[in-house]
């Protein structure tokens, strides 16, 4: 073999050709690796930026101060000071009466009206949950914020066209400066006013919005909270692992341990992984039929929403701890049952807890997918509107999910804003059990 | 078959196709008679008879995929974990058929403890490793009796000048030869009769084995070991009597000195010669 330029014959020399080949091809799966990495990234960032975007206005909320009298003979004629008949007492009364004494000169019922609709109708509960925190504060004059409309509260944040430019309303102009013809705005002449005046007295402040993470759901956004939701799905989530971990980690174990290679424990595999597969609202209608019609449970009740969640997430739960469990060294085993444990011994003290950070991380990724479940749920009732926060599992709720499909779902320019606040909290939450679940397997993570 | 020489003129009868004494004449602590493994329909073990005797160092030797591991892990039915496993014949523990319905498994390990090739430390500390084995067998009735049997175990096993100060720090952060001393220690703690290793030396540097080996020697005093091994050296060194396998077959078995210096049949020549292997 002669070593000639230009031909290739030698070893050496074809291996540098081939050399330069597996290079090239190295690159070039590098650049896309990249490149997708870059793509995704970047749908993340315009996901995150539209939803923050969105969102971020729903967590303040402009309010009026008012100063209430609270008058005994108007909420406690009978002087009973009792907490249920102070709850039933008429607070819009207490409420327009401080508004009207505002502006004395709007008198007829036109004006009247329209001064009504500058707060929120909820204004009235703002007032009677104060009064029934503290009720030593009847037959006084206290002062209090109120929540503006959510129209009058979206026109002052500039989401909507305002018609008017409010930097300049509060700039001392007597005139109201309309940015667009009579017919076309959204407030009323008498509206605009009402509000100038207020903003030039200083009487409207945007501030936290504190009724989003206190309340239930609202017919006006303006008070209405996921709170209701928040704990809707506390509940559901708290049934769901409940239910699903005890009976997904036993049933692992025994699928892995104790049952016997047979056609039927084959058959049970592979139906449990089917079962992964399954479209969610599939679990949702046989919810409806078996838990509802048959044995008769509450409808929209977070009990039942957690029985059909625990069908839909036992499958993961499962099959990730058996994949925990079958990753444990054959040779602990061996060990253990060398110096005379019993199988199940064996299992508990020394399989188990090292495949326990693996069936936690399946849990928790199973209970993630609980959390951000909608269509089944939607088949169980817990679409439901529900304004009172629950109290327990069976009582009526909604979830995170499903009160953002609500959300989505109304024509409010501020239920768009809050949609995507509660989207921002949803994402949080999920964040956060992520970020839990990195941690219990760092913490449990034993190395052998 | 192999062509055997049957032996003539000996106390006890000798299985047909053994060369050697594999059966003793004093006292017994195992004996295998016409022990065969099956895994599946591949037949691991063939008929094989041998006697092991009390507070002696029994080695088996033979290439690779012989059987060696499958005979060992009868002797304490730890073959019974994996499913396609057969065993027939008779293998006795002190007279008792191990393989009877009778016979607790749990039990029976106590009394017949392993080691493992790799070693094996529990992902726990020093302290619990040790104790893991008196405590599911209610050994000991509190604290003072278990960190007694743990103490006394290390330091038979000659670990416990090495880890007197660190006995709550992890097993699994030893040396190799440490851990793997740890894993006899282990063993030795339940008080077993005896010892079974699998290549206790194969994954350690010639001083840590030196050190294994010596103990081994210690341990007999008190317990009855068995030690499969790939080191002719080992076997020689450590073993009073040896067993040669071969296929699945026991081709010689006799005193440790008789295979090395005299073996009878050719096969074994070969091996301990390293012409095959
Ligand atoms: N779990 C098993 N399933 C099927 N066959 C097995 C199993 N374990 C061992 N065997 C087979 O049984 C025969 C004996 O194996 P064994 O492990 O006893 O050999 P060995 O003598 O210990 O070999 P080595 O010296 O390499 O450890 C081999 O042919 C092996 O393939
Ligand atoms: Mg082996």
């Amino acid at each position: 073999m002669k070593p000639e330029s230009g031909t290739i014959n030698t070893p050496t020399q074809k291996m540098r050709a081939t050399l330069r080949r597996r290079y090239a091809a190295e690159r070039r799966f590098r650049a896309y690796g990249i490149i997708a990495i870059l793509l995704a990234l970047a749908m993340l960032v315009t996901l995150f930026v539209t939803i923050v975007g969105n969102g971020l206005g729903a967590f303040v909320q402009h309010t009026v101060r008012l100063d209430i009298s609270i008058y005994p003979q108007d909420i406690d004629p009978e002087n009973e000071t009792d907490l249920e008949a102070l709850a039933r007492a008429n607070y819009q009364s207490l409420v327009n009466d401080a508004l009207y004494s505002l502006f004395p000169d709007a008198t007829t019922r036109r004006d009247r009206k329209d001064l009504r609709a500058l707060i929120s109708p909820d204004a009235k509960f703002v007032v009677r949950d104060m009064v029934l925190d503290d009720p030593s504060l009847i037959g006084q004059r206290v002062s209090i914020r109120v929540p503006l409309a959510s129209e009058f509260d979206q026109v002052l944040k500039g989401n909507v066209d305002p018609a008017v430019d409010f930097r300049a309303m509060r700039e001392g102009i007597t005139e109201i400066p309309w940015s667009l013809p009579a017919g076309e705005r959204l407030i009323s002449d008498a509206q605009a006013g009402y509000l100038q005046q207020l903003m030039r007295q200083g009487e409207i402040e945007g501030s936290f919005n504190r009724w989003f993470f206190t309340n239930g759901d609202s017919r006006n956004p303006e008070t209405a909270g996921i709170w209701g939701a928040a704990v809707g799905s506390f509940f559901t989530l708290l049934v769901t692992l409940a239910l699903s971990f005890p009976i997904g980690v036993a049933a692992a174990i025994y699928l892995e341990e104790f049952a016997p290679k047979n056609r039927l424990t084959d058959i049970i595999e592979v139906n449990i992984n089917n079962l992964a597969a399954v479209p969610s609202i599939v679990f949702g209608l046989l919810g409806l039929a078996v838990f509802l019609q048959f044995f008769g449970l509450p409808r929209s009740a977070p009990l039942v929403g957690g029985m059909v969640l625990t069908l839909m997430t036992l499958p993961t739960i499962i099959i990730a701890s058996r994949a925990a469990l079958k990753s444990v060294p054959p040779s602990i085993r061996e060990a253990a049952l060398g110096v005379g444990a019993s199988k199940l011994q064996c299992i508990f003290h020394h399989v188990l807890p090292l495949a326990m950070p693996g069936m936690l991380t399946g849990t928790i990724i199973g209970m993630a997918q609980a959390l951000g479940e909608t269509a089944p749920l939607l088949m169980i009732g817990m679409v439901a509107f529900v304004v009172d926060v629950p109290g327990s599992p069976i009582d009526p709720a909604t979830v995170l999910p499903v009160q953002i499909y609500l959300w989505a779902d109304s024509p409010e320019r501020a239920f768009t804003e809050r949609t995507s606040a509660a989207i921002m909290c949803l994402l949080g939450f999920l964040i956060l059990m992520n970020a839990v679940a990195v941690l219990l397997r760092k913490r449990f993570e034993r190395r052998w | 078959m192999l062509d055997q020489q049957t032996q003539t003129g000996q106390a006890v009868q000798s299985p047909e196709n053994t060369a050697g004494n594999p059966l003793v004449d004093g006292g017994v602590k195992v004996a295998a008679r016409n022990a065969n493994v099956y895994y599946g329909s591949k037949h691991a073990i063939k008929d094989v008879s041998l006697d092991i005797a009390p507070n002696e160092v029994t080695a088996f030797i033979g290439p690779s995929g012989c059987g060696k591991s499958t005979f060992l892990r009868c002797l304490n039915r730890m073959n019974d974990i994996i499913d396609i496993c057969r065993v027939t014949g008779d293998i006795r523990l002190d007279g008792e058929d191990i393989y009877d319905r009778k016979v607790d498994v749990v039990q029976l390990r106590a009394r017949v403890g392993m080691v493992f090739q790799k070693p094996n430390p529990f992902p726990k500390s020093i302290f619990e490793n040790v104790a893991y084995g008196p405590r599911i067998h209610g050994l000991v009735s509190n604290k003072d009796e278990l960190e007694e049997v743990v103490t006394t175990s290390l330091e038979r096993a000659g670990l416990l000048n090495e880890v007197q100060d660190r006995l709550e720090s992890p097993g699994t952060g030893l040396s190799g030869g440490q851990q793997q001393r740890l894993c006899i220690a282990r063993a030795i703690a339940v008080s077993p009769e005896v010892i079974l290793m699998d290549e206790p030396c194969s994954a350690l540097d010639p001083i840590a084995t030196a050190k294994i080996e010596e103990l081994i020697d210690e341990l007999r005093q008190n317990y009855t070991i068995v030690i499969v091994t790939h080191s002719m050296q080992q076997a020689a060194r450590v073993s009073q009597r040896t067993a040669f396998f071969h296929l699945g077959n026991l081709v010689e078995m006799g005193d440790t000195e008789t295979i090395f210096t005299n073996p009878e049949h050719k096969l074994t020549q070969g091996y301990i010669t390293g012409r095959f292997g």
